[in-house]
């Protein structure tokens, strides 16, 4: 049975979320109609689009704690699979690259999370970035294909490790064990993941709101400065607010948060140039109703590894 | 011949839809219970799998591949497989050369478009693949004289175009171990041989048919 159930916490911070849900669900289901007589609810519509998916990872995260640590990784395995699929179909690779890539689905992949499921820390921080450089450009050298090599094997490498690498580490939090803090890791699951969506969606807002200053209207033409920043600040303030859940004091808390929102921000804008170099306005664009994971999880592939690290590092350790 | 599916093959239908995560879109033409030959472009072994597992089970027991002779019987396994897992009618690919100033399929020719036909009967529907082998997945190759000179004999019965789109990504010529990106395949509408139309002009109609229905990748 699952080693996360009985936290009496962990229910309220998640019944809180749940919470949250309904609400926005039954107020964008009311405004929708409303909205798009007047032909100006694109925020409000925005807004709707976020609601589905919150839906699902809420699912997501309900099985991953009824399934236990062991459930919870193969449950990741499985998006991580899903999010290099869809990285991989759109990025162009060459027929060069083919067993490389089987390789990195059926090898690298499941290596990986089993090195976490075997606790071997030392091993599963590092092997993808070592095996990346050592592995991936002689692979590809091998089937003899110069043209553009280094973009390919450039390429690959980023996949791994956006999709594998760091989104294996929101399911290795659950295997840290925080002195006073055992058997409730998975209220860190869900302060990373409530801290990470609430900076997107309130970058967002904010955006719309007070923005004036675009950051990089080429990469992203909604992003300014000014909801960047009022962004983090109020999803750091809600970060804060979260410290009862997690083993950290306010002023930690409020330091993790923090953390969360600059490296999410970094986590969209990077994806989105990637975006805008494929050419593409969203990953799940091109096939409809299967992709779209990885525009979800953007953010979170760059602050979970981080995140994961200083936990680690100063509350484990 | 019978119209039972072999479980072998439900089970690489599954497999081969499972691996190309394919999305199946009905662009020009609904499924249909009348008989067609399906012909689209061919740069995987996964193509015909995911091509027949892309229509509904009923029609799939009376759907049978067109499968090259010379390669699908040189070993045991692939003649078992396109034999009797998927019913499949041989074909020579080898035909010898054509005797000049004729626009009749010539002695050779004329009996492997009967043995196509004889494979329709009257209620049977084809999977062809006229570009006669794989290619790499950059163009759609001119295709083989077959498809027309089946619609010259076959009137009656419907051809529909159909793009296979990144299979040649996910298990290339040559590779065995595949890696499961995502897919798309698109019916367009059903074509007819026009009365007196030429030969040539009519095989470009059709390749045409299938390029057009590209969805990505054709800048």
């Amino acid at each position: 049975m699952s080693e996360f159930l009985h936290d009496a916490k962990l229910d309220w911070l998640f019944g809180a979320v749940l919470l949250l849900l309904v609400i926005l669900s039954l107020v964008g289901s009311s405004r929708r109609g409303r909205h798009r007589e007047e032909g100006s609810g694109s925020t409000i519509s925005n807004l709707n689009s976020w609601v589905p998916a919150w839906w699902k990872m809420c699912t997501i995260f309900t099985l991953a704690v009824l399934l236990g640590r062991i459930g919870a990784l193969v449950l990741f395995g499985i998006i991580s699979f899903l999010a290099m699929r869809e990285y991989m179909t759109l990025v162009p690779t060459h027929r060069g690259d083919h067993r490389t890539l089987f390789w990195s689905f059926f090898v690298i992949m499941p290596l990986q999370y089993y090195l976490i499921g075997m606790q071997w820390y030392l091993l599963f921080a590092t092997m993808i970035p070592v095996l990346a450089c050592v592995y991936i450009p002689p692979s590809i050298a091998i089937a003899g294909d110069t043209e553009q090599f280094l973009e390919r094997a450039s390429k690959i490498q980023f996949g791994i490790m956006v999709c594998v690498y760091s989104l294996s580490h929101v399911p290795a939090l659950l295997q840290l064990k925080i002195p006073g803090f055992l058997g409730h890791n998975a209220r860190l699951l869900l302060y990373l993941v409530v801290v990470d969506q609430m900076n997107n969606v309130l970058q967002f807002v904010w955006d719309k709101l007070i923005g004036k200053t675009k950051i990089a209207w080429r990469v992203s033409p909604s992003k300014t400065w000014e909801g960047a920043f009022a962004g983090m600040v109020s999803a750091t303030a809600i970060g804060t607010a979260l410290w009862w859940a997690t083993p950290f004091t306010p002023f930690q808390s409020a330091g993790m948060a923090l953390m969360i929102c600059i490296l999410g921000f970094n986590g969209n804008l990077v994806m989105s140039a990637v975006k805008r170099d494929i050419g593409i306005k969203d990953f799940g664009m091109v096939v409809e109703g299967r992709g779209g994971i990885l525009d979800r999880i953007d953010s979170l592939c760059f602050a979970a590894p981080i995140f994961f690290h200083l936990v680690r590092y100063f509350f484990v350790l | 011949m019978s119209n039972h599916i072999h479980p072998i093959a439900s089970l690489l239908a599954a497999v081969g839809r499972g691996i190309s995560g394919v999305q199946v879109q009905w662009a020009g033409c609904e499924p249909d219970e009348r008989q067609r030959i399906y012909f689209a472009n061919h740069t995987s072994h996964l193509d015909f799998v995911v091509l027949w597992s892309a229509l509904p089970s009923e029609l799939r027991a009376r759907t049978r591949p067109i499968a090259a002779k010379d390669y699908w019987e040189a070993t045991p396994l692939r003649r078992y497989l396109a034999k009797n897992v998927f019913h499949a009618v041989f074909l020579e690919r080898t035909v010898p050369a054509k005797p000049k100033n004729s626009d009749e399929p010539h002695y050779a020719g004329r009996h492997l478009i009967e043995e196509m036909a004889d494979a329709l009967g009257d209620e049977y529907s084809l999977i062809l693949f006229p570009e006669g082998t794989r290619g790499n997945g950059e163009k759609v190759g001119p295709f083989r004289s077959g498809l027309y000179h089946l619609a010259l004999r076959r009137p009656d019965v419907e051809l529909v175009p159909a793009y296979l789109e990144n299979m040649n990504r996910i298990l290339p010529k040559g590779e065995v171990l595949p890696v499961p990106m995502l897919s798309l395949l698109t019916f367009g509408k059903p074509l007819h041989l026009e009365p007196g139309e030429d030969k040539d002009i009519f095989l470009e109609r059709a390749r045409d048919a299938v390029s057009s229905l590209r969805r990505i990748g054709s800048s």
